[in-house]
């Protein structure tokens, strides 16, 4: 799905990521771990083609495509999702016409027809089901007066619309209560297929316990310095980041 | 990475031309150029007017003559050589229209490339438009007369209106804008040409909506034309005008006077979408708009204006309501968009006078490229307009770092039962607004696009649905690139 090789990038003349590498292949969840600063939102808008970051070596292969010469529309279309940590209001544009939009524009890419008005509805029912969103809510213009956790939650309602290859969530669990991490985290899963993928960058280990990962990584300082399965979040739940900083040290 | 670039951008809105550029080869019975008593008089003897109308014109001209061009405007251009202008340039007609079909061919050609061909008057007989087309000074035909005459509607030329109904225009003519209101007004009174001029009888309800179409085309004139909407007891009528000028190098000049009456229980609808010649990307060339538009309400009567302005060198331009009876009602929905060297400066005022009077104010001004976009609103409450209330939103959205924004509210209160309010924001489009809806797919035309009609929604909202749908694009078009 996505192989990362050896990925380097700045902000300003700060460097950020400092060789990373890292593969996800379809059907799997990886979560990435890390304390603060470590550059784990960083990879996410990267990965997505934020511009105010500057790749200076290292390749990212996305389905055999060089991703890093894609724009950011193309990536989208191409089929990279990103869930936002913090998800932007637009003001008078209804999240229904929004991602209708959206839909057609990727259809046009894919040389597909444009979604008919009555499919499209159908599918907004049956897709803010899935995350419990008021459909009333898809009316609203986009993110506009949603609280914290109904803006996350259409995050999930937009991946569900938008089917893609590979779903990063930056910090999706951030500002969540119980019932909706749980809203978010079932939402997630009922959408994991053996075609897609899923990276969730996450600081906490609670959201893990309901998506469950194959594979945890620790971001730190710009590197994965350790790859282990589910039981390393919950190493890292109990002893904290500085046992690892501690190894590398050594 | 493949980004588009500024460079990029900069190309495309280069290649991006004005789409309604174009000039017509008709030949024109004109005016000599230049400015006195005996231009007037030709004018007034070429539409074989009244005594009086002519005598209000060289009052207006002894009056204008002592005036001095305003200069307050946060807006700055070379003043116009008011003797370089030409101010009567008429079509060249054998005899009068008395149907589309016996329109001259080459007008016929440039009334398509406008979109209201005579086939487009058959298409939008479902959608119920009745259009006036004015072309340079003249107005060169009225549809739908027949239908609307039944119910007694007037909608005609305004020189029609002097010949047929001279007691209308002479009872109301100057009585919303005075001859000596401003500099141009005084020039318009005159010097107009031509104009539109529509009268809704008593408790008659216009079942369409009446459009006028104005177009600059020869070179060197100026187009002053004269409207006024009359809305007798209880009537209701909407009225759509919509504006472009072909592209030329040297500015021209437009200066309107628009007046509304709306008498007691009636109400107009005043909708706007201009799209005059803005000037190319160096800022050479465009028109300056100059236009004086007010409307005077009854007891429980109620103007609305809606405004989508994209074009224009230089716009000046303050569509206000008198709330004169009780109860009445003054709207403005504004939207204002600014690209390249364009600047305008343009508002409302609402100057309360009645009992229980209630005004609404929404602005929207975005600013692109190097342009100047400003706000200026008066919002006047005399001292009998008790309990009346006005609330003002303006806005403003700048699109690149060298652009302006500016707001001049006034505010005028005497009356301590009065209540106004005024909220104004200005922001910058958001790059992470862009950012979002590019990572789900959509491209930045796109982007810009909805997130620019999303922030104008409340007044595109105002607009008749089939000049919503024109004005969305239109407003896509002027900003197509433009973040920067």
């Amino acid at each position: 799905m996505i192989k990362i090789n050896d990925l380097h990038a700045k902000i300003g003349e700060k460097e950020i990521l400092k060789g990373l590498s890292l593969e996800v292949k379809a059907g799997e969840i990886h979560a990435i771990m890390g304390p603060n600063g470590a550059g784990k939102s960083t990879l996410a808008s990267i990965l997505a083609g934020r511009e105010d970051y500057e790749v200076t070596a290292g390749q990212v292969d996305f389905q055999g495509e060089d991703l890093l010469e894609l724009s950011t529309e193309d990536r989208a279309r191409e089929g990279l999702f990103l869930a936002f940590q913090y998800p932007v209001e637009i003001p008078g544009v209804s999240n229904i016409n929004f991602l209708r939009t959206a839909i057609n524009e990727i259809r046009e890419y894919n040389k597909e027809e444009p979604v008919s008005a009555k499919d499209f509805m159908a599918m907004v029912r049956e897709k803010s089901a899935l995350v419990e969103l008021d459909s009333k809510l898809a009316s609203r213009s986009v993110n506009e007066g949603f609280s914290g956790g109904e803006k996350k939650r259409n995050e999930i309602f937009q991946m569900a619309m938008l089917a893609p290859k590979l779903a990063i969530l930056d910090e999706t669990d951030s500002g969540l209560d119980i019932d909706a991490l749980r809203i978010v985290a079932n939402g997630v899963n009922k959408l994991r297929t053996s075609e897609n993928a899923t990276i969730v960058i996450t600081h906490y280990q609670r959201l893990l316990d309901h998506i469950v990962p194959d594979f945890v990584h620790v971001l730190y300082d710009g590197k994965i310095v350790k790859t282990g399965g589910k039981e390393l979040a919950l190493e890292l739940e109990e002893k904290g980041y500085d046992w690892i900083k501690a190894e590398l040290a050594n | 990475m493949s980004k588009y670039t500024e460079d990029e951008l900069a190309k495309d809105l280069e290649v991006q031309e004005y789409k309604y550029g174009f000039t017509t080869d008709i030949e024109s019975d004109q005016a000599p150029i230049g400015l006195n008593e005996d231009i007037i008089r030709f004018i007034s003897a070429k539409k074989e007017e009244p005594k009086w109308l002519l005598d209000i014109r060289l009052e207006a001209f002894e009056v204008w003559k002592g005036m001095v061009e305003p200069e307050w405007a946060h807006v700055q251009y070379t003043k116009p050589d008011f003797q370089a202008i030409r101010y009567y340039s008429a079509p060249k007609q054998s005899k009068k229209f008395e149907s589309w079909d016996d329109v001259d061919e080459e007008m016929k050609i440039t009334m398509k490339k406008l979109g209201i061909s005579l086939e487009e008057q058959k298409r939008l007989t479902g959608t119920n438009v009745a259009v006036d087309f004015v072309m340079d000074s003249v107005s060169v035909g009225t549809s739908f007369k027949a239908k609307l005459k039944e119910l007694g509607i007037i909608f005609c030329s305004f020189s029609e209106a002097v010949q047929d109904h001279p007691e209308l225009v002479r009872e109301h003519m100057g009585t919303v804008v005075p001859t000596k209101d401003n500099f141009y007004a005084a020039l318009n009174s005159a010097v107009f040409t031509d104009g539109s001029f529509c009268y809704i009888p008593k408790g008659v309800r216009c079942p369409m909506e009446l459009s006028t179409y104005f177009r600059i085309n020869e070179g060197g004139t100026g187009q002053f034309e004269r409207t006024l909407v009359i809305a007798d007891k209880g009537s209701y009528v909407s009225y759509l005008e919509g504006c472009t000028a072909p592209q030329r190098d040297e500015n021209q000049l437009h200066a309107a006077v628009v007046e509304l009456i709306a008498k007691d229980d009636a109400e107009i609808k005043y909708s706007t979408v201009q799209n005059w010649y803005p000037g190319d990307k160096n800022g050479v060339g465009g028109i300056f708009n100059f236009v004086t538009k007010r409307g005077i309400c009854g007891t429980n009567a109620k103007i609305s204006w809606t405004q989508v302005e994209t074009g224009s060198a230089v716009t000046w331009k303050y569509p206000s309501c008198i709330l004169k009876g009780d109860n009445s009602i003054g709207e403005f929905f504004s939207v204002a968009v600014t690209n390249n060297f364009q600047q305008a400066d343009t508002g409302t005022k609402m100057i309360h006078l009645g009992k229980n009077t209630k005004s609404t104010i929404i602005s929207k001004g975005i600013s692109a490229g190097k342009s100047h976009n400003s706000y200026r609103g008066l919002v006047q409450i005399h001292k009998n307009a008790t309990n009346s209330r006005n609330f003002s939103q303006c806005d403003s959205l700048l699109m690149t770092d060298e652009c302006g924004a500016h707001t001049y509210p006034y505010i005028e209160c005497k009356n301590s039962s009065s209540k106004i309010e005024h909220e104004a924001t200005t922001s910058k489009i958001g790059e992470d607004q862009i950012f979002y809806c590019l990572q789900r797919g959509i491209s930045e035309e796109k982007a810009i696009g909805l997130i620019v009609n999303g922030y104008c929604k409340e007044v595109l909202n105002q607009l008749p649905m089939e000049f919503a749908v024109e004005a969305q694009k239109l407003l896509s078009i002027s900003l197509e690139g433009s973040v920067g």
